[in-house]
C-alpha cells in the first residue's frame, strides 16, 4: 500500500517536471542552433545589418527588417486593441446593466476562441479591400494596416476581460467615497478607478502585447513576405514569425544556414516574449499586493 | 451593485445645496460629459460585436454555397471546383485524438501534483513559475521544438504523432491550470472526512477530489483541445504537407488538417480558392464552436448542481 502510494506520488511529479522539460528542451534547441547560426554570421551584423536576405544569392543577415515589421503590426494591433477594450471593461463594469454584462461577456470572448487562420482570411479577402477601397492607389495587396486591424480585434477580449477583472478589484469603498463626494461615474473611472487597477491593466497590456508579437497566422497570411526597414503599414513587410513559416514552408535541407536562421529568428521572438511575460508577473504581483 | 452606486448620486443632486451659479454650470457639464461618454462606451462594445458578425457574416455568405457533402467527401485537388476537405478534416481528426490521449493523462496528473502533493518548496514554485512562463511562449515556438526534438532527433518526421506530441506540449500550460482550478474548488472538509475514514491519501483523491472535480477538468481539456485544432503555425514548422492526397492511417503518416487547408487556399490568388477557404472555414469554426459551447455549458451546470 506504501509503496503503491509512493509511486503514485512519483509519477504525478514526474508529468509535472515534464514542464520543466519542455522549458529546457525550448532553450536547449534554439541556443544549440542558434549557436550554430553565429558561427558563420557576426551578432553585429545581426543586429545592425538593415537588410534581411538569406534565401537570396546576396545574403544579409539583419533582423531589423523583421523586427520592424513585427513591431509595426504589433503597434497598430495595440492602438486598436487599448482604448477600445479599456472602454469596453470600463462600460460593461461600470455602466452596463447586469443582463447585457452577462450576454456580451461570453460573445467578445468567442472572439478569442476563433483560430487565427480565420482571422487571417478575414484580413485578406476583407480588410484590405475595404482598405484599398478607403485609400485608393495606395495599399497594396499585403500591408500591415489589415492585419494589424484585425489582430487588435483578435487581442480585444485579452484586453477587456482582464482589465474588467482589475477594475471589479478596486474596493469598493474608494468608489463610494468618490460618489459621496458628488463626482460622476466617469469622473470617478478616470480619477479614482483606472488609477487604482492601474497595475492590473497594465498586466492586461503587456499579456496582449506578448500576444501580438508572437502571432504568426495572421501576418504570413495578409503582411506578406517582404522584409522591409519602414514604417508605412501600407506596403508589403515581412514579421519574424511569417519568416518562420516561409522558411519551413519550403525545402530547406537540415543544417543549412538558412535552416538556422529560423532558430535565430525564434530565439529573438523567445526572448522578448519571455521579458514582457516576466514583466506582466511582475505587475501582477506588485497589484495583488497592493489591495489584499 | 447597480443599487449601491445609484444610491449615493441622488441626495447629492436633490438637495443642491447652495450652489452658486458657476458650480451648477459645472456640474451639468461633468453630467452631460458622464452621458456622452456612456453612450460613446456603449458604441464602442457594439463595435466588437459587430466585427465579429461581420466576420461571421463575411465567411458564411461567400463559403456556404461551396459546402456540399462532395466537399466534405473529396480529396484536395488543383481544380478548385473539385478540391475537398477529406484529408484535412481526417487529419484534424487524428491530430485531436492522439493530442487528447497524449496530453489528457499528464496534464491532469500534473494538475493533481501541484494542487495536492507539492509543498511550499522552491521545486514547486520553480515549476509554477515555469508553467505561467510556458503559457506565454508564441505557439510557433512549439513549432521549433517540435521539428527539432521529434521530427528529426527521433527521427519521427512531419507525421501525425510528431504534430501531436508538439500540440500536446502546447497545451499542457492550459490543462494544469484548468485542472488546478476544478480541485481548488474541492472544499477540505471533504478530503478530512475521507482521511477520517481511513482512506490513504490516493486513495481520497482518486475516489473523492476527482469525482467532485470532474466537469472543470473536462471543461479545461476540451477548451485547450479546441485551442489545439485552431493551430496552424506550429504544424507547418514540423512541416505537416499543405498537400497529401491520402488520408492518414496510421500515427507515422504525414497528413494535413483543417487550419494548413486553409491556408493553403487562402493564399492562392483565385476567387474559387478562397471560396473554397471560405467553406473549410465554416466547418472549423462549427466544430470550434460546438468544443467550446459544451465546455460552457459543462461549467455552467456543475457550478449549478454543486454548491459546498
Amino acid at each position: 500500500m506504501r509503496k503503491g502510494e509512493k509511486f503514485i506520488e512519483a509519477f504525478l511529479f514526474g508529468c509535472s517536471a515534464l514542464t520543466l522539460l519542455t522549458t529546457v528542451g525550448i532553450i536547449l534547441v534554439l541556443s544549440f542552433e542558434t549557436i550554430g547560426f553565429f558561427k558563420d554570421v557576426s551578432l553585429i551584423e545581426f543586429l545592425t545589418d538593415t537588410e534581411w536576405t538569406p534565401l537570396f544569392s546576396n545574403k544579409h543577415f539583419g533582423i531589423l527588417p523583421l523586427l520592424t515589421g513585427t513591431f509595426l503590426v504589433t503597434a497598430i494591433s495595440m492602438v486598436v486593441a487599448v482604448p477600445l477594450g479599456l472602454v469596453i471593461a470600463v462600460y460593461l463594469s461600470e455602466y452596463a446593466p447586469g443582463w447585457f454584462r452577462e450576454i456580451v461577456k461570453p460573445v467578445l470572448e468567442i472572439l478569442a476562441a476563433i483560430p487565427t487562420v480565420v482571422y487571417g482570411y478575414f484580413a485578406l479577402v476583407y480588410v484590405t479591400p475595404w482598405l484599398q477601397e478607403l485609400f485608393p492607389d495606395q495599399v497594396g495587396g499585403f500591408n500591415a494596416l489589415s492585419p494589424g486591424i484585425v489582430m487588435g480585434i483578435m487581442i480585444l477580449p485579452l484586453i477587456s476581460s482582464l482589465s474588467e477583472d482589475a477594475l471589479y478589484a478596486v474596493p469598493k469603498s474608494l468608489k463610494e467615497a468618490s460618489f459621496a463626494m458628488g463626482a460622476t461615474k466617469l469622473q470617478t473611472v478616470k480619477q479614482v478607478l483606472i488609477p487604482a487597477a492601474f497595475s492590473g491593466i497594465s498586466v492586461s497590456i503587456v499579456l496582449a502585447l506578448s500576444r501580438a508579437i508572437g502571432e504568426t497566422m495572421i501576418v504570413a497570411i495578409a503582411a506578406g513576405q517582404q522584409p522591409r526597414l519602414t514604417v508605412n503599414p501600407l506596403v508589403p513587410i515581412e514579421t519574424a514569425t511569417t519568416y518562420i513559416v516561409q522558411v519551413t514552408m519550403g525545402d530547406v535541407p537540415y543544417d543549412s544556414l538558412e535552416y538556422k536562421t529560423i532558430f535565430a529568428v525564434g530565439m529573438t521572438l523567445f526572448i522578448i516574449t519571455l521579458v514582457l511575460n516576466n514583466v506582466s508577473f511582475w505587475l501582477k504581483k506588485r497589484y495583488t499586493q497592493a489591495y489584499r | 451593485m447597480e443599487e449601491t452606486l445609484e444610491k449615493p448620486d441622488k441626495p447629492v443632486s436633490q438637495k443642491k445645496p447652495k450652489m452658486t451659479f458657476e458650480s451648477k454650470g459645472r456640474t451639468v457639464y461633468y453630467q452631460l460629459q458622464d452621458k456622452i461618454f456612456k453612450y460613446f462606451a456603449l458604441a464602442a462594445t457594439s463595435l466588437g460585436l459587430i466585427v465579429l458578425v461581420l466576420l461571421l457574416y463575411s465567411v458564411f455568405s461567400s463559403g456556404f454555397d461551396r459546402l456540399d457533402w462532395d466537399f466534405i467527401t473529396s480529396l484536395p485537388s488543383k481544380r478548385a471546383a473539385k478540391a475537398g476537405i477529406y484529408t484535412a478534416w481526417t487529419g484534424t481528426l487524428w491530430i485531436m485524438f492522439l493530442t487528447t490521449i497524449i496530453a489528457f493523462p499528464i496534464g491532469v496528473s500534473a494538475g493533481i501534483y501541484l494542487e495536492e502533493y507539492s509543498s511550499r518548496s522552491r521545486m514547486s514554485n520553480l515549476i509554477e513559475i515555469n508553467i505561467a512562463n510556458l503559457a506565454g511562449v508564441p505557439s510557433i515556438i512549439y513549432g521549433l521544438l517540435g521539428l527539432e526534438v521529434f521530427a528529426r532527433f527521433l527521427n519521427l518526421g512531419a507525421s501525425v504523432l510528431t504534430g501531436s506530441l508538439t500540440l500536446a506540449l502546447l497545451i499542457l500550460p492550459i490543462i494544469i491550470v484548468s485542472t488546478r482550478e476544478a480541485i481548488k474548488t474541492v472544499p477540505y472538509t471533504l478530503r478530512e472526512a475521507s482521511f477520517a475514514l481511513g482512506a490513504s491519501k490516493w486513495q481520497t483523491i482518486w475516489n473523492q477530489v476527482l469525482p467532485a472535480s470532474v466537469p472543470g477538468i473536462i471543461t479545461g481539456v476540451i477548451l485547450a483541445i479546441s485551442r489545439a485544432i485552431g493551430e496552424t503555425a506550429p504544424l507547418i514548422v514540423i512541416g505537416a504537407l499543405t498537400y497529401v492526397p491520402f488520408a492518414p492511417t496510421s500515427p507515422m503518416d504525414e497528413f494535413t488538417v483543417m487550419p494548413i487547408q486553409i491556408f493553403n487556399w487562402v493564399s492562392r490568388p483565385q476567387k474559387a480558392f478562397a471560396e473554397n477557404a471560405a467553406a473549410a472555414i465554416i466547418v472549423l469554426l462549427s466544430i470550434t464552436f460546438v468544443m467550446n459551447a459544451i465546455a460552457v455549458y459543462l461549467r455552467h451546470r456543475s457550478q449549478k448542481k454543486v454548491k459546498w
